[in-house]
């Protein structure tokens, strides 16, 4: 069994949310306001939907495709905003620009519609991650296996999204395996997993059958 | 008092194991709570479980109170009434004396330690007297509504601290300091939501007269306009055309006279329909108000004012369904379809209710729903993780 040069650490990590007084009262307002906010919120409002989203809320993808579904009750603009996979962009500059886009594209030639009122309005947040090592480290697959099966669901949420969208301290499970285990096939697998709606829980258990196949196949 | 390995059987998988690593970023920090009182529900109840349990984390937790002369708690009363929206006319020497009182209240309070967390506004000057360690203004009411004239005096203190939490986004008035957010939360182990067995709900309700031969539609919550009483009684009669309910609308009035005036009516409701129930309950009726949450079939949150009631997290830790209003924390607490419904109307409250009694399928299974959001999102161990990361993300 292949032992890690370096040990892997288990962290979880907490979301304390930042209002910044920043607020929409109709899609234009949205628009606008995207185009203007620090992009750690646009951060929050996307990659940070995956922390916060529950197996039993509706899923929106992201906070803006909610608002338009719940609070302005426009479906189209919900769904063309629901659609857009973060993942799928360089830098988070580049989500920005495309979901302001959007919202141009889907305006133009539009009247002004109606506002919500202000306790109904998109309110912009950031969020500053506080890590919480758990203690737990792992040097082979089958410690690491055990690790993953049993760290709090924030932990799969840090070493996969948080890792992957912007710099963080944290390490990621895909770049540990690839590094440390000399597992390429299995980091690529790690890599690929697309957390995009779908719940922490489901992406815990797709990474652990990902190992469980290598350890099968006699990897690790 | 409940201990945190208590949390273990309620509080979900791991929550208590991952509590304890995160305190221990913060061991052997002093936090200091400061409230306007240590009486009455809410912020002071919170209080009461976080304190101790902060302390079993190995954090040094001190709760100190503020106090001063009438003069004192009519200004603090007046100024929460005018940050909160409400139309009030507050005198520069009215407010100059209730900061110097504050001050006084300073130099008396044990003010020393590394993070000092003020709650809401009658201690809120205290902050001109701050010497040492981090400062945070803990707000747990709406105050985006604030009176404009008096936002900007308040707003001298406010700016001195080094950031504010508010309840939710949207709460929050302008402020030229970080703002956060930490939702309030639920005690599950108080008296007011731990469980009770069955017979002990049997026998609560029959001390509050209150016969459980039908289902029971069951709203908690002051006897004022803000809560929609009223608009509750409306949505009944369109139900009982269909179901054979009851209705127990259980609550607090103080002397208020809007609020006496509208206690009045609802017992004159009551005394023409047997079927509708008006309890007039003191604050601290925790196990009555547990006991008729787990009775109802339905419990109801008709507000129709923002602020955070915490009334649907603890019907729904209870595994009831919620139909509430749609303003503020009500918002945050309902998933509409999932572990309830938000409503807009006295039409849509009766709509809704119908909906369930047709379909009382439904009612287990947006309970079961419900009380696991509960459990994940407001628990008060979440709401501990939240002061905990608060405290380590601000830096000594």
């Amino acid at each position: 069994m292949r032992t890690a040069a370096h040990p892997f650490r288990f962290a979880g990590c907490v979301e304390l949310r930042q209002t910044l007084d920043v607020h929409a009262l109709d899609e234009r307002e949205l628009m606008h306001r995207l185009a203007e906010v620090p992009t750690d919120s646009i951060f929050f409002h996307t990659f940070g939907y995956f922390l916060r989203h529950r197996p039993f809320t509706t899923a929106y993808g992201n906070d803006f495709a909610r608002w338009a579904a719940l609070e302005i009750g426009d479906r189209a603009l919900a769904e063309r905003l629901a659609v857009v996979d973060p993942f799928a962009f360089p830098a988070l500059d580049a989500l920005r620009e495309h979901l302001v886009t959007i919202l141009q594209d889907h305006l133009r030639g539009r009247e002004a519609e109606g506002r919500v009122e202000f306790d109904r309005a998109f309110h912009f947040q950031r969020s500053h991650m506080v890590d919480v090592p758990l203690g737990l480290t792992a040097a082979t697959l089958v410690e690491f296996r055990a690790g993953l099966a049993t760290v709090d669901e924030s932990a799969i949420y840090l070493h996969t999204v948080e890792t992957r969208a912007r710099e963080r301290r944290a390490e990621p499970f895909a770049g540990w395996l690839r590094d440390a285990l000399d597992l390429p096939e299995l980091a690529e697998r790690f890599d690929r997993i697309d957390p995009y709606l779908t719940t922490l829980e489901r992406v815990r258990g797709r990474l652990l059958g990902f190992v469980d196949e290598a350890l099968e196949k006699g990897r690790g | 008092m409940s201990r945190i390995d208590d949390y273990r059987a309620v509080a979900g998988p791991g929550a208590v194991d991952f509590i304890l690593k995160l305190a221990e970023r913060v061991k052997a920090r002093r936090f200091l709570h400061v409230t306007g009182g240590r009486l009455g529900g809410g912020v002071a109840e919170t209080l009461r479980a976080v304190v101790p349990l902060l302390s079993e984390l190995g954090i040094d937790a001190r709760w100190e109170i503020t106090g001063g002369d009438s003069a004192y708690y009519a200004t603090a009363r007046a100024l929460q009434a005018a940050l909160e929206g409400v139309e009030r006319v507050l005198s520069e020497e009215g407010l100059a004396r209730w900061a110097d009182m504050n001050r006084r209240n300073g130099k008396k309070l044990d003010l020393d330690a590394d993070l000092t967390l003020v709650h809401d506004s009658q201690p809120a000057s205290l902050v001109s007297v701050r010497t040492t360690g981090r400062w945070v203004w803990r707000c747990h009411f709406d105050c985006s509504p604030a009176q404009a004239g008096t936002w900007s005096l308040f707003r001298q203190f406010a700016d001195q601290y080094d950031a504010a939490v508010f309840a939710l986004p949207g709460f929050e008035g302008r402020l030229g300091i970080p703002m956060y957010v930490i939702p309030p939360s639920i005690d599950p182990l108080s008296e007011r939501n731990r469980d009770l067995p069955a017979r002990e709900v049997t026998e609560i309700l029959a001390g509050l007269g209150v016969a459980r031969d039908k289902p029971l539609l069951v709203q908690i919550g002051p006897f004022a306009r803000a809560h929609d009483p009223l608009g509750v009684v409306n949505a009944y009669r369109l139900v009982e055309k269909h179901h054979d309910v009851r209705l127990v609308l259980a609550g607090t009035a103080d002397d208020e006279p809007e609020r006496l005036e509208l206690l009045s009516q609802l017992r004159e409701v009551a005394h023409e329909d047997p079927d509708v129930v008006v309890l007039e309950l003191p604050a601290e009726a925790h196990r009555q108000i547990n006991a008729l949450q787990r009775a109802a079939t339905i419990v109801l949150q008709k507000s129709v004012r923002g602020g955070f009631d915490l009334g649907p997290a603890e019907a729904m830790w209870k595994g009831k369904p919620v139909v509430g209003g749609s303003t503020g924390g009500l918002a945050q607490q309902i998933i509409p379809n999932v572990t309830g419904y938000t409503v807009y109307s006295v039409e849509g409250a009766a709509f809704r209710i119908r909906h369930l009694l047709n379909n009382p399928e439904l009612i287990p299974r947006m309970g079961a729903a419900g009380r696991e959001h509960v459990r994940r999102s407001f628990l008060i161990t979440r709401e501990l993780l939240d002061d905990l990361a608060l405290a380590v993300h601000l830096p000594r």
